[in-house]
């Protein structure tokens, strides 16, 4: 029940990967480093997230060795090497949890947009209705490993070079193109298409499944899907972003943008930028989410949390700073900062835990129950489906014709 | 319980998008929902079989251009499912049908992997090489392949995911917190492969699992499909039930493992087989009759008849005699997205029409006749009996079995064929094993560790 002086509730999420998002994570005493390529490791993380009330977990993944380096493997010894396959991961945890959101990442460059269409759905359908997907574009060092492209060569440094600049948005070209037929494919199926006519011996009404006859520029997919609409309709696509490339990606094809702002003022001018290429895409009536990603180590005083902090960076030889935002302080701050940042527009926070469990739970032991005293978070979860969670309506097939009012 | 007896291995398979699952039944279940594949897999371990199984069709098969509705159209992605299973079942096995031409060794042997990680040494994989165009057409590259290099692809497609799952040593993951060493090797998981279908080289990004590679099935019959399973794969899913039939099979796939250098027993032979039990041997066959009639009704009939045909047959009448004109095999495929077997079709023709002269059967009869064979119908004893005898004799080494009714199908099996073959002292009462491998008696792959490894 919101009262006018509550403030919007705010979606909270966390992003799951190996030990934790800090390099040197897997060597703190409550780490599980022998145990990262296990079920019950994952499950009793997302257990955890879900004992919670988050809304969902996101979980990393590369068709690649994890590296120091951008553009290829290291040869790095010191650090966590080595991932499962996150949809499986997802899909291994979804019948051992029961609200929980699960959005595996499944990269777009190399795969297949029927394997990952039909993926999505079927986590959908083993998880009623709970599923999302964080698609992502491959790091160059992906291509060797399917020898089926050229590769231009880069590092980060190059990404303003006209050729790699080129590279890079037909990436991201391909990658709007891919999640278009993903999402054309689980509106394959009218939710309705199933009949069981006996009468007629008739599985199916024909009419209701519908080829998708994607033609693009680098592939076509004809359709329809081999499986059936999921729960859903459409579960959750989601990507992070970090410039304006993908900023359109996401206004354009998503429904979660991860961003990583520095700071309140830039969370807001990404959230206008984002909303700006919602309007120019025609989407100014859907609901879009901005999330702000951030890393976090929190402890009961902030001295505590900058020297776990301190003591990792020197374990791991190296600062860590990553794409977003490193916040070390007390549940009670980030409480603050998440507050004052979602003033700048933001609808919802992935937060990363630098180590695992240990941030884990602070978020979810500490943090959330901060946020449900201010009246910015539920205090239980709600019957439904994922996107119902997240304000989104069960949209009906792009295909289905509205029923006559009289036929 | 003697010990010179066979086990018999078995595997437990949801019917699904083909005219022997009755959808229309007043009990028929849901084909995707989750539930009907965990009372499946959950049944499935409660009979102590070896595995549960899923089979794969990338596009969905069409008739004269239209999808073909009459069947039950549509399943679940294979992977995610048995994933999901991993986490109901605790020693079934877990075995996924999924196609060597439109995958890529890297990401696929990562799936298989990662559900070998997720089940405790569980998964399995049944290689297809599905390659048609028809089924192309839903991939970035269309149908790229020849029908002679299918079996190409699949081979160094296995070969490749060998090096990819041999790439990581078993103790290549040290994660010594004190050391400070995660990796014993700094070159973990690195791999190259080179031949006709792949260029591939990096590292791979998932350490070894459980049972070091999956058990891998291969599902049919031409010479170079047999050569595939006789040098690679663990077990064949196989189409033959006649005991003669299955005999010559299993002694031309041993003859071809060991010309291959595979000790005798390498290569498992495992026939489907479907069931319909009764209290009396008459009582089996009424409700056999039964079932089978609801299994091929008149369009069923006339559809079956033309995957043979290769014409549009709907204008005969299901209870008048066979369709007067020849078979056309070489016109434009009427039907697509269907498993065929390659055969002369007019051969096929002439002897069909041979055998309904004779039993004076109408078009329907027919397709009864060929396409409806249950392969142990009879009392709970008897049909154990029978499964028992045919692998005591070589006909396999067990059956993946399966039933026209999802999901419920399978549960008299379990409660009456099951302990009866426990009785014969064939079957386990109890999970013995920790991984499939060792469930179905498979050597287990040689551990390569990490000063193997060449450098
Ligand atoms: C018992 C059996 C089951 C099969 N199941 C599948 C399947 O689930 N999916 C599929 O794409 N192909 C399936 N196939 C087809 C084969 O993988 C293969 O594509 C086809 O039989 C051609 O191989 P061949 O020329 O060696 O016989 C099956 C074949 C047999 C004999």
């Amino acid at each position: 029940m919101t009262t006018p002086n509550t403030p919007d509730p705010l979606h909270l999420a966390v992003a799951l990967d190996g030990a934790g998002w800090h390099p040197a994570a897997w060597r703190e005493p409550d780490a599980r480093p022998t145990e990262l390529f296990t079920a019950r490791y994952w499950t009793d993380l997302v257990a955890e997230a879900e004992a919670g009330l988050l809304d969902f977990v996101t979980i990393e993944d590369a068709l690649a060795l994890q590296s120091t380096r951008f553009e290829g493997t290291d040869t790095r010894t010191d650090q966590v090497r080595g991932r499962l396959d996150a949809v499986l991961i997802a899909s291994r945890v979804a019948p051992l949890t029961e609200h929980i959101g699960l959005i595996p990442t499944a990269t777009v460059t190399h795969t297949e947009p029927f394997h990952v269409s039909k993926a999505i759905a079927t986590l959908d359908f083993v998880s009623l209705g709970r599923a999302g997907w964080r698609a992502q574009v491959s790091r160059p060092a992906e291509n060797a490993h399917f020898g089926r492209r050229e590769h231009v060569p880069f590092t980060v440094e190059d990404l303003d070079r006209p050729d790699v600049a080129a590279a890079v948005a037909e990436s991201f070209a391909e990658a709007q193109d891919f999640v278009e037929v993903v999402r054309r494919l689980w509106d394959s199926w009218e939710d309705d298409a199933e009949i069981r006519d006996a009468a007629t011996d008739r599985f199916i009404d024909r009419g209701k499944l519908h080829y998708i006859d994607f033609v693009g520029p680098r592939f076509r997919v004809r359709g329809p899907s081999i499986v059936p609409r999921p729960p859903q309709g459409q579960p959750l696509v989601t990507v992070l972003a970090h410039a304006t490339l993908p900023y359109r990606l996401g206004a354009r094809a998503a429904d979660v943008v991860y961003v990583t702002p520095r700071d309140h003022d830039d969370a807001r001018a990404i959230v206008t930028e984002i909303r700006a290429e919602q309007r120019a895409a025609g989407r100014e009536s859907e609901t879009v989410h901005v999330f702000a990603d951030l890393v976090v180590l929190l402890d009961e005083s902030t001295a505590a949390a900058r020297d776990r902090k301190a003591r990792l960076d020197a374990l791991d030889g190296a600062e860590y700073a990553g794409d977003a935002l490193v916040f070390t302080g007390t549940a009670a701050d980030l409480a603050d900062t998440l507050q004052d940042w979602q003033r700048a527009g933001l609808t919802g926070f992935r937060l990363r835990p630098a180590a695992l469990p240990h941030d884990l739970h602070a978020v979810t032991r500490d943090l959330v129950p901060e946020l449900q005293r201010r009246g910015a978070f539920r205090t239980g979860y709600e019957a439904g489906s994922l996107r119902a969670r997240l304000g989104l309506p069960r949209p009906d097939s792009r295909y289905a014709t509205p029923t006559a009012a009289a036929s | 319980m003697s010990t010179s007896r066979k086990q018999i291995i078995l595997g437990a398979y949801v019917g699904g998008v083909n005219h022997h699952t009755v959808w229309s039944d007043p009990q028929a279940g849901s084909q995707i929902d989750f539930s009907t594949f965990k009372h499946v897999a959950q049944t499935a371990e409660r009979g102590r079989f070896d595995f549960f199984f899923l089979a794969e069709g990338l596009a969905l098969r069409e008739r004269l251009g239209l999808i073909f509705d009459q069947d039950v159209v549509g399943r679940p992605d294979t992977l995610p499912v048995l994933s999901a299973l991993a986490a109901v079942t605790e020693h079934l096995g877990l075995i996924g049908t999924v196609n060597a031409t439109f995958n890529e060794p890297y990401e696929l042997a990562r799936q298989l992997s990662t559900l070998d990680h997720l089940s405790g040494g569980r998964a399995g994989w049944n290689v297809v090489t599905s390659f048609d165009a028809f089924t192309g057409a839903n991939f970035r590259r269309g149908g790229f392949l020849d029908r002679k290099d299918r079996y190409t692809r699949a081979g160094e497609f296995l070969a490749a995911a060998r090096e990819l799952w041999d790439s990581w040593a078993v103790d290549a993951v040290a994660a010594d917190r004190d050391t400070g060493v995660f990796l014993r090797d700094a070159k973990a998981g690195r791999f190259a492969f080179t031949g006709e279908q792949f260029d591939i080289s990096g590292r791979f990004a998932t350490p070894r699992s459980p049972q070091g590679r999956p058990v891998i099935l291969q599902a049919g019959v031409s010479p170079q499909g047999r050569d595939f399973a006789a040098g690679g794969a663990d077990a064949i899913f196989s189409p033959y039930h006649r005991l003669d039939e299955a005999q010559a099979f299993y002694r031309d796939i041993q003859a071809r493992a060991d010309r291959l250098g595979r000790p005798s027993g390498s290569v498992k032979l495992l026939p489907h087989a479907s069931f319909v039990l009764g209290d009396s041997e008459a009582d089996a066959a009424e409700r056999h009759r039964d079932i089978t009639r609801r299994q091929i009704g008149g369009r069923t009939a006339q559809i079956l008849l033309e995957t043979v045909w290769n014409r549009d047959l709907s204008g005969y009448d299901p209870d008048g005699p066979l369709p007067d004109v020849d078979p056309d095999p070489d016109g434009p495929p009427l039907a697509q997205g269907r498993a065929r077997i390659a055969e002369d079709a007019h051969r096929r023709v002439a002897e069909w029409r041979a055998l309904a002269e004779a039993a004076k059967y109408s078009l329907r009869d027919l397709a009864i006749h060929v396409f409806g064979r249950t392969e142990f119908v009879g009392t709970p004893a008897h049909v154990a009996e029978r499964i028992d005898t045919f692998v005591q004799q070589d006909g396999s080494d067990g059956f993946i079995v399966g039933s026209h009714l999802t999901p419920t199908g399978l549960d008299e099996f379990v409660d009456k064929v099951v302990p009866l073959l426990q009785e014969r002292g064939s079957l386990r009462a109890e999970y013995t094993g920790g991984t499939l491998r060792e469930n179905l008696g498979i050597a287990p792959v040689e551990e390569v560790g990490a000063d193997a490894r060449v450098a």
